[in-house]
Order: C-alpha cells, then structure tokens, then sequence
C-alpha cells in the first residue's frame, strides 16, 4: 500500500461492512500510482469490482492514474431532486392516479428505449452539450443548469473517443430511467434540520418533491467497458502491476489517460440530459395526473448531484494546493459553503447533496462542509448501500408481496419488472438513517432535510 | 441440469460455469448470459452470426467473448439461442451463433446484464472438466 485506508462507519455498520471483500478493495486502491494521502470509503460501502463502492480515492494530476473501474460502469449515475408547490393533504387522495401517470409517461424498466430517437451527429451534441442540449431543445428551462453539478456539463467532453458501438446502445435511451436501483420517486418533506439552508434551497414540512435516480445507460456502460479492455492491455505495455485487473488504469497524462477522461466526459453529459428529460417528463405527467399548469405546479430543481465520476480539482495537501482527479464511485461530492466551483445561489448554503435511502423509504438532503474539503476531497457517502446480495434478496422475499408490504408503509410502487422489487426489498440495504448520521457525525456533510418516500416508480 | 450456478456478489450477478470441453464451456458460457436474460424456450435459432474473438490470455478471451456475446442484445437487441465454437486456442476463438432478433410481442426480457467484469474472472481446466467463474454488472 502507499497510502492507508479509510473507513467511515460507526460499530453497527462497521459489523455488516466487515463481512464482504470491500475492505480489501481499500487496500487494493491504495496501491496505485500517484494516490493522495488516503484511500477512502464512506459508510455506504459495499463490495464492487476493481473499487469499492462508495471509494473515493485522489490522485495527483502529474504523476496519478485514473481508472474506468474507479468512475464505475454507470458514468454519472446520480440523483437530482425536484420540488413542487404541492403539499401533502392534496396529494393523498390522488396517489394512484400520480403513480400511474408517471409509470405511463417516463418510459422506465430493462432496456427501456424512449421516445426520441437521435441521429448520430445529434447525440454527439448530447455528448458535447449535455444538460445543455436538453434545455436548448425545450427540456426544461435556463435556470435548471446552475443546480447541477459543473452545470450539467463537464468540458472536456471529445465524441471522437467514444466508440460506435457506445453512441449505437445511447441512439434511444436518452430520457429513459432504467432498471436495477434506479427510481423516480415522490416523496414528501418530512423533518427539517437547518431551517435557514431548507428555507434558502426552498424547502419545507409538508412539501411534495420528486427524487430521480439514473444515469448514462447503456452508453456509459459501452464507454467504461471499451476503455477497460484497452487499459487492462494499456497497463501490461507500461508495466504496472495490479492487485485486481478491474483496477486498469492509465497515467492521467498519458493519451490514453486524457481519451478516457474525454469519453467518460460524454457519458457523463449525457447523463445530465438523461436526468433533465427525465425531471421533464415527470413534469408532464403530474399536470396530466392532477390536471394542473405548470406554474401551479411549480417544479423546481432543488439540486444534480453525480456519484460515479472522476473530476479534476483544485485541493490543499500538508498546505500545498494539489490539483487532482477525484474518483467517487459511489460517493458524492461534498463542496463546503464558499467554495468557488459554486453558483452564487450555494455560496452561502454550501453545496447540496441529494442522498437516496432504500426502494420507498426516503432520502436526505445534507450540505457540503470545510472538514469534507479537509478529510475526504470534498465528498461525503450515495446512499444506503446494500448488504444483502440480489440472490439472498430474492430469498429473503420469497411468498411476500413487496408491493403490498409497501403500500403498508404509505408507498405505492409500479415496478416494470418483478423480480426488481424482490431484489431490492428494504433490508437489501443499511439503515439509511445510520450511513447519513456517520457523515453528519463526522462532519462530511451536514444534515438539512428527511424526505420519506410516498410513491415510488422502478425500472 | 444446467451447466451453471450463480453464485453472490453483494451488488451483482456471479455464474459459475462448467463444460466437458473449452468449446462446450464457451458453448455454455453464451447459454447462461442468455438463459438469465430471457426465456430461452420462446426464442428461435433462425439466423446465423459469427462470433470471432481475440485475447491475450485464456482468461481475456472468456471476458472478451462475454463482451461479444453481451452486445448481441445490448447493442443489437438480438437474442442468441445457441452457440457453437469452431476453432478455439488460448487467443482466439470462431463460433457461429444462432438466434433471433428481439420481438417485444414473442420475447421477454427478464433481467438485464449490463457488462461483464474482470473482477476475480477465472477459467480452469481440471480433472472434472472446464470451469469458469464471471461477476456481471446488473
């Protein structure tokens, strides 16, 4: 190892943590090339390939790596949140309608294909434009780009890196949701934390918002899987020995280094897109659903936050400013208030982060912190992270009815698939309340807001 | 019985599979990515496709045929029924595909693979036959 590890926990998580081969993949990470300080793990983590999940891990832009397996399969998987003018008491009685409507018109499940079909020089504008594209084509408005992480768009972003078979598997997946953990749920304000941050990113108790979890689909897929056949070839030629083949990787200033970095790019923009139809979508159906404008409505992206991605920053190391690709493969970035890669609209709050319990349980809003900046690269944990496997999953829910264990809780769930919904049964995952309390706790993020799930769409 | 187990991987999907021979563990390999993707009863072998596939080692020839093998209905949406290797050495191998195109009205897809790993990939020859093992992303 050349750096140590890290693991967020507290004594309850750190029991299930333990148990899988995730904390090996800390020390798997530290052992490459030009890593920072530490090799980190948040408390959502869990057992992945090559990194685990929920690693973060920085390395230095001279001399470092940086690794598709680092970023992950779904580039820019992440989550935004949007709120509503809608309260509570007027949702209830039309929650099957609601749930309904968004089923039918926010195309979701196992290769879900939309509506729109590009043409290749088209998605290739996706690639470049990202969030952007889909504003300038009346998905959404202006004001929606400051909310996003880089403003929906990382530069960088070179189509001529990405291979013809990705830009053929993303042709007709732009604005589709997806299967596996990715959801679109309606959720309901139900704690507030900081009064002051809820009240600046316009927040409040009884307050309907929507919660949407997706990514690049199969065009990141395509990309992260094109670039670790080249790499795994790429780190035999340049002679450097990995603990896990997983791990390949390239040295930042290499060309192979700075190809990936422009093709993870793409798929990172057209993920933003991805996630700005979506958000678009789900607009449309709630009007249908509870016949109303859009301005009754009032949807509003409260925030976009990425958490499978690498990003070049600016950091201090032993007092030294570094600049720095950050890989967060199941982490999110956690920028404290002030911090400069901020809009104005966050200066204040600092910058929001968006964090998804289990299927129909809820997520939180927490804010960036200077002791993130200082500990952890300015990130903080994703979610709840699983700890049952999907086989012991499926077991475990075998003569249940998921859906109607759900509508026991107060959540109405339509799933394309069923065997989804075994798989991702709430005690799949950690106590969500436990994972974002250890970040809370050890100062990574700070808590705003409890969001509890009322209506729940998966793919 | 089916020529594969899976086995579990917290976030994802672990096969386990075995054949008398490398070719019928390759044969077997294509069958089980498309056992779990759909149902195969319903799907047809009524189009041919060669599958042609280099590696540098017997273990990135597996993980590079899985790829092939994958895309045919990632990239294609064309779902293979079964499989037969031509010729196979360490580094490269020929196999002709027989399947169908998928149709949303005579096929289901049940789960989605997304990509094939390299994490802890394995392919033996031992004294009871072939055996590889596989973590897909799912």
């Amino acid at each position: 190892m050349r750096v140590p590890g890290i693991i967020y926990a507290s004594d309850k998580l750190m029991k299930v943590m333990g148990k899988d081969e995730s904390p090996k993949q800390v020390a798997n990470v530290a052992q490459l090339p030009g890593i920072v300080t530490h090799s980190l793990a948040m408390p959502d983590m869990h057992w992945g390939y090559g990194f685990p999940i929920g690693g973060v891990a920085a390395f230095d832009i001279n001399d470092g790596i940086v690794s598709p397996g680092g970023v992950g399969y779904d580039i820019n998987c992440g989550c935004r949140l949007v709120a509503t003018n809608l309260r509570r008491d007027e949702i209830r009685p039309q929650m099957a309608k609601i749930v309904n409507a968004l089923f039918q018109h926010v195309p979701s499940g196992v290769g879900s294909r939309g509506d729109l079909k590009l043409s290749r020089s088209e998605e290739k504008r996706v690639l470049v434009e990202g969030a952007r594209w889909a504003v300038k084509n009346g998905y959404g408005s202006q004001g929606d780009l400051e909310s996003m992480e880089d403003g929906g768009c990382l530069p960088g972003a070179d189509p001529e890196a990405v291979s013809e078979r990705a830009l053929e598997r993303g042709k007709d997946q732009v604005g589709t949701l997806g299967s596996g953990n990715h959801f679109l749920e309606v959720e309901i304000v139900e704690e507030i934390f900081d009064k002051a941050v809820a009240s600046a990113l316009g927040l409040e108790v009884g307050q309907v918002a929507v919660l949407i979890h997706s990514g690049s689909r199969g065009l990141g897929h395509q990309v992260c899987d094109d670039y670790l056949a080249k790499l795994v070839k790429h780190v035999d030629k340049i002679g450097i020995n990995l603990p896990d083949r997983q791990l390949a990787c390239a040295y930042i200033q290499s060309t192979e280094g700075q190809q990936y970095l422009s093709a993870m790019a793409c798929a990172a923009n057209y993920a933003w897109a991805n996630r700005q139809m979506l958000m678009h979508w789900t607009g449309e159906a709630l009007e249908k659903a509870l016949a109303m404008g859009p301005r009754e409505l009032g949807m509003r992206l409260v925030y976009d936050v990425c958490h499978n991605i690498a990003k070049i920053e600016e950091h201090v190391v032993d007092g030294k400013k570094m600049t720095l690709c950050v890989h967060r493969k199941g982490a999110t970035r956690a920028f404290p208030p002030g911090h400069p890669a901020l809009p104005q609209k966050f200066r204040k709050t600092g910058q929001p982060v968006l964090i998804p319990g289990d299927m129909g349980t809820g997520s939180y809003v927490l804010v960036g912190t200077e002791k993130a900046m200082e500990k952890t690269f300015g990130s903080t944990c994703h979610g709840a992270g699983r700890v049952l496997s999907r086989a012991a999953a499926i077991k475990a829910s075998k003569g249940r009815s998921i859906r109607r264990e759900m509508e026991d809780r107060g959540v109405l769930v339509m799933s394309a698939a069923k065997g989804t919904l075994a798989e991702e049964i709430p005690e799949a995952y950690k106590d969500i309340d436990e994972v974002v309390n250890v970040v809370h706790g050890a100062g990574l993020s700070r808590k705003v807001a409890k969001l509890r799930a009322v209506g729940c769409i998966k793919g | 019985m089916k020529p594969y187990k899976t086995f579990d991987h917290t976030a994802d999907l672990g096969l386990a599979i075995t054949g008398a021979s490398e070719e019928v563990l390759f044969a077997n390999a294509a069958f089980a990515v498309f056992d779990i993707i759909t149902d195969l009863g319903r799907v047809e072998p009524r189009e041919t496709r060669r599958v042609l596939v280099e590696g540098d080692s017997r273990e990135d020839l597996f993980i590079n045929f899985l790829r092939e093998i994958l895309y045919l209905y990632n990239g294609e949406r064309w779902l293979l029924k079964e499989l037969r290797v031509i010729t196979i050495d360490e580094k490269a191998l020929e196999a002709e595909a027989r399947g169908e195109p998928f149709d949303g009205r005579k096929h289901e897809i049940c789960k989605e693979i997304k990509a094939v790993t390299y994490h802890q990939a394995q392919v033996r020859n031992t004294p009871d036959g072939w055996a590889a093992r596989v973590i897909f992303d799912v």
